[in-house]
């Protein structure tokens, strides 16, 4: 291994500046003569929007300009974009509704935006905002997902009939009604996976500015894929050419999704920098990112899993609602469908599956990726319905799971549902779970919590993820409006030293680490020798961005594929430099040698005699020593786990204390495993909030009741137990240096460990949040009907 | 926030005076509640009269049967002073629960009580433990102090200067929080004070409120056995999204058992 190569746990490169209070995240970048901007948001979640009258704004102190969606209809923008089509049962196309940049004609969610106004400071600007006059007519609001399409609910979208965006579906519903009738055994569950708010530490943020001489933009802002951003606002919303707009998404702090989308607010900055001739920024602040910061998850399912008499999964049939928000979001309408039925496969051999899936307006804040992406609700709901079938046919839980794993020699695994599994081992996973988890002494454990008046539960979760997203023609198929490949250039200078251009964005995930270790493991260099560079469409090469846990997959492989190109190259100089034949020519190390002798260059030398070419041959090479790849993978990627999870219950209030969380994965090949075990703790939390803490309420009127800290409970540490994390290891057959991804694996696999944990101890499933009050009324029902029989 | 005029003054009487020259003037002890307030725009005074540099009203004394705490002391303060803790570990253990580190070292006891938030630990205290707050004006008994959500006897123009907590021979709090907030969805604080026993109950209600069957129980027998047959009503109770009225009910029980148990 080469030095801080692969499998080295090198300490973050970026973390002294972030550490140290240095890193450079958007709202810390000021132009000069910056105005700034603040928006007019709907205090209504259902409104018709009758006139805006800005005069007396326009008029307030500082005040430079006041926008609202007249103007934008005016500069011919195009709306915000869905870029998945999904179809319905019978072919048509998913009605997506308008999503203006500036509320036009009707708010759809509290927090929608009505108008932006620009001042010379940001108090100027939020003072003026008040002064801007809406005439609301407000509608009743559309809230609940399970009723939405139904009769006589307020329509969000007059052109969206029963709020229905769409009605998929995948598989053969007779086949599965039939496998369904002819069971020995089926359990029924129905679920909600509950709405989260991302919460990531850096509000979105903005700074539009424009340039008349170039008649071009600049745009900072808070995003996971600048270039994409370019692109939809370029193509879609016809901001301006993609060679005149330059997107800057800087250090960004944390995303989980959620900046992904394209937002109002930065489109505003950009149409206002150009109206008042200034650049313009815009902060949000936290009340801001819970009211517009695109939400995660939201659905509600009907499931049954049909068996033999033996126990062996025969059918799967699942019906989910799932609840859009009040506009159709970049990637909305695929995550329920695409990244969730298609995983329903899960770890098991079942033969038959089929989903129906009914996506729904509401008069909510809209609803898109967040960490892990439908297949945390695929992994929630079938490991739910299959603890429960467990507990029905009297199964051990891990048993009835490993008898219907998919077995080490079946990979390649077709799946009914769509996916080709490369790889994997289940049984190996789940082994080592229950050898770390101690699970043979639960019976003790759960003894000595019983003896102080506790109750005491375990838990599984065997969860499987698609990511490394992902294959272009496979996306392409199933209705993306983009390729999902990604872009890498290695650059070196003079004296050696390199420079990374990756079109995957960091904005957490520590790439500026584990590509510098790539480069050291293909090529030898000092990771302190190697820069990294992201986040800025005039400098590195098109790329996709970060979502979907493909950084390293498919990011970090165009960047290894690029360093194969260097080594070539390489190899042709120095085979002329050692006077021997090219084919001779070894690399490793960072040096390259003359097979069988101690002839050698290293690499250094090789770059000068690139740049100074005094002594190459013409046509040899062409001088210089930079290599760019684009990388479109084979398949996704397939990371497996199994999480088990021990909860203690205090039956006098209710509270559910995690005692033990036990995270085994299969990442395939581990660059850096301090990031990795960072990255699966974080997931474990956002998980764990999930199914524990964060509370998403909206009233029946359509406000959202936990907007903000006081009310809305983010998981904090000491809710949290030492996490015990180990790892097995299969190997990416499609990418070389075969890695899977780990960026959403905890928020993936932890919520249902912990559910079933829950379950376990109380005898009852609840829906998450399991909330200290939900599970003291759980057991009052319990004691109620056990004193009724 | 909107504008407003700040003032720092260095005495009580200075701040008196100054609240009485502004139009809509508001005294701020920690600002652990105000400051959010302005940041929301939910409150809009003229003037803020900041208390952090009247050095009469910070510190804490022994006084012989009784320990004051001057308002402007400090949540973190109160909670690891050595006459607290020594004379009314109950009331340290409080302090020591409130919100997080940085409420605890910004927020204090005057503002606490003068707030009266209905989920706030301090009422508890101070009704429990049978306190007087002392203010530029007189002496207020704890019973009369709270009067309502966020309603005390406190005229407009009133300074907390001190509460002095007569010494219990027993005393325990005990809170379940908000998961979220930290603030206490339900607070008992149960006492033994001159042979009086006294129970009160905070976050439970729109007001601090005491228990007078769990007092009654007690009385005659201190200990958490001595509430097993207690029943507490939830009419009055507060529901919200955090807890229903009957489970707020149902944690009173809860605590006050808790809190007597864990009495010292």
């Amino acid at each position: 291994m080469a030095e801080n190569g692969i499998g080295a746990p090198v300490r973050r490169k970026e973390d002294k500046r972030f550490i140290t209070g240095a890193g450079r995240y958007t709202d810390d970048i000021n132009r000069h003569g910056q105005a700034y901007a603040y928006f007019v948001r709907s205090p209504f979640p259902h409104a018709t929007l009758n006139g805006i009258d800005k005069a007396v704004a326009e008029a307030a102190p500082g005040v430079l300009a006041v926008i609202t969606g007249d103007d934008v209809a005016e500069a011919g923008w195009g709306g915000l974009i869905c870029g998945w089509m999904v179809h319905n049962k019978d072919g048509s196309e998913m009605k997506a509704g308008s999503h203006p940049v500036l509320a036009q004609g009707k708010v759809r969610y509290v927090g929608d935006h009505v108008a932006c106004v620009v001042a010379e400071t940001y108090a100027q600007a939020k003072d003026a905002a008040e002064l801007v006059e809406v005439d609301y007519g407000p509608l009743v609001a559309c809230t609940s997902t399970a009723d939405a399409d139904k009769d006589g609910q307020p329509q969000v979208h007059d052109d969206v009939p029963n709020n229905t965006v769409y009605n998929w579906e995948l598989g053969d519903q007779a086949a599965i009604d039939e496998a369904i009738a002819s069971a020995a055994h089926v359990t029924k569950v129905d679920l909600i996976n509950n709405r989260v708010v991302p919460n990531a530490m850096e509000p979105r943020a903005a700074c539009g500015e424009y340039d008349p001489a170039q008649d071009s933009f600049t745009l900072y802002t808070t995003s996971q894929n600048p270039h994409v951003a370019r692109l939809v606002m370029s193509a879609f919303i016809q901001i301006a050419p993609e060679h005149k707009l330059r997107v800057i998404a800087p250090d960004v702090g944390g995303g989980f999704g959620s900046k992904i989308y394209i937002y109002s607010e930065e489109c505003i900055c950009l149409m206002a920098a150009k109206k008042i001739g200034r650049p313009v920024k815009w902060t949000g602040d936290r009340s801001e990112a819970f009211l517009s910061d695109a939400h995660g998850r939201d659905h509600v399912t009907h499931a049954e899993l049909a068996m033999d008499a033996d126990g062996n999964f025969t059918a799967l049939k699942v019906h989910t609602k799932a609840n859009m928000g009040g506009y159709l979001s970049l990637f909305a309408s695929c995550v329920p469908t695409y990244l969730y039925a298609t995983l329903l496969a899960g770890q098991y051999r079942t033969p038959q599956i089929y989903c129906a899936v009914d996506a729904v307006f509401t008069n909510t804040v809209p609803v898109d990726a967040y960490r892990g992406a439908g297949r945390p609700e695929a992994t929630y709901l079938l490991e739910t319905i299959i603890d429960q079938a467990a507990d029905e046919l009297g199964r051990d839980p891990a048993d009835l799971r490993r008898q219907n794993f998919i077995k080490p020699e079946q990979f390649p695994y077709d799946t009914p549902v769509a996916l080709t599994y490369d790889t994997g081992d289940f049984h190996a996973v789940l082994d080592k779970a229950l050898e770390v988890s101690d699970y043979s002494g639960f019976a003790a454990r759960r003894a000595a919590s019983e003896a102080k008046g506790k109750l005491r539960g375990v838990g599984f979760s065997c969860y499987i993820e698609a990511c490394g997203i992902a294959p272009s023609a496979v996306v392409g198929s199933l209705g993306a409006g983009v390729g999902l490949w990604e872009s890498a250039k290695i650059r070196f200078s003079h004296t050696g030293m390199c420079q990374v251009l990756t079109g995957a964005h960091s904005h957490g995930q520590g790439h500026e680490t584990v590509f510098a270790q790539l480069i050291a493991e293909k090529l030898g260099v000092p990771i302190e020798n190697v820069e990294v560079i992201h986040g800025d469409t005039e400098k590195t090469p098109v790329g996709m961005g970060t979502y979907g846990s493909r950084s390293l997959a498919v990011g970090g492989q165009a960047i290894s594929n690029a360093a194969d190109k260097i080594i070539e190259k390489g190899k042709k100089i120095a085979a002329h430099l050692l006077e021997a034949s090219e084919a001779d020519i070894e690399f490793k190390d960072g040096n390259f040698t003359v097979a069988g002798t101690d002839k050698s260059k290293a690499l250094g030398e090789v770059i000068f005699e690139a740049y100074v070419p005094h002594n190459i041959p013409q046509g040899l090479v062409e001088p210089g020593m930079e290599e760019g790849a684009f990388y479109d993978p084979a398949n996704f990627t397939y990371p497996s786990g199994t999480y088990i999870c021990e909860v203690e219950v205090d039956p006098d209030t209710g509270v559910v204390t995690i005692d033990r969380l036990v995270a085994v994965d299969d990442f395939g090949v581990i660059v850096n495993p301090m990031i990795v075990e960072g990255q699966v703790h974080g997931g474990l939390a956002q998980g764990i909030g999930q199914a524990l803490t964060e509370n998403c309420v909206y009233d029946s009127a359509g406000q959202l009741l936990s907007a903000s800290y006081m009310d809305y409970c983010m998981p904090k540490a000491d809710d949290l137990p030492n996490f015990e994390v180990a790892t097995t290891k299969t190997v990416c057959t499609h990418n070389a240096l075969g890695v899977k991804g780990c960026g959403e694996a905890g928020a993936i696999g932890s919520p249902p460990a912990v559910m079933n944990a829950v379950a376990d101890a109380i005898g009852t499933r609840i829906s998450m949040p399991a909330t200290a009050e939900k599970v003291w009324r759980a057991l009052q029902a319990n004691k109620t009907s056990q004193a009724a029989e | 926030m909107y504008e407003f005029n700040v003032h720092k003054p260095g005495s009580v009487a200075d701040a008196a005076s100054a609240l009485k020259g502004a139009d809509d003037g508001k005294f701020m002890a920690g600002g652990q509640t105000l400051i959010p307030t302005l940041k929301q725009r939910l409150a809009s005074p003229s003037d803020v009269i900041d208390l952090g540099n009247v050095a009469e009203l910070k510190g804490i004394s022994d006084e012989g049967g009784a320990v004051k705490i001057g308002a402007m002391t400090t949540h973190a303060e109160v909670a690891s002073s050595d006459v607290v803790t020594s004379q009314i570990p109950a009331l340290a253990h409080l302090a020591g629960h409130i919100g997080d580190p940085q409420v605890r070292n910004r927020g204090t006891i005057g503002g606490s009580i003068a707030n009266a938030d209905p989920a706030a630990d301090y009422p508890a205290a101070i009704v429990g433990l049978n306190a007087t707050v002392h203010t530029n004006q007189r002496s207020i008994v704890a019973d009369d102090f709270f009067t309502g959500m966020f309603e005390t006897a406190l005229n407009e123009d009133e300074i907390v200067t001190a509460v002095s907590f007569p010494k219990p021979e027993k005393a325990g709090y005990q809170k379940f929080p908000n998961p979220a907030s930290r603030y206490a969805i339900v607070g008992v604080m149960v006492a033994q004070t001159g042979g009086q026993t006294r129970v009160a109950v905070t976050g439970a209600g729109p007001s601090v409120f005491r228990s007078s069957d769990a007092e009654s129980a007690l009385a005659s027998n201190f200990s958490a056995d001595a509430l097993s047959g207690l029943a507490v009503s939830s009419a009055d109770l507060n529901s919200d999204i955090h807890a229903s009225a009957d489970y707020r009910a149902h944690l009173v029980g809860v605590m006050a058992k808790r809190a007597v148990a864990a009495a010292t």
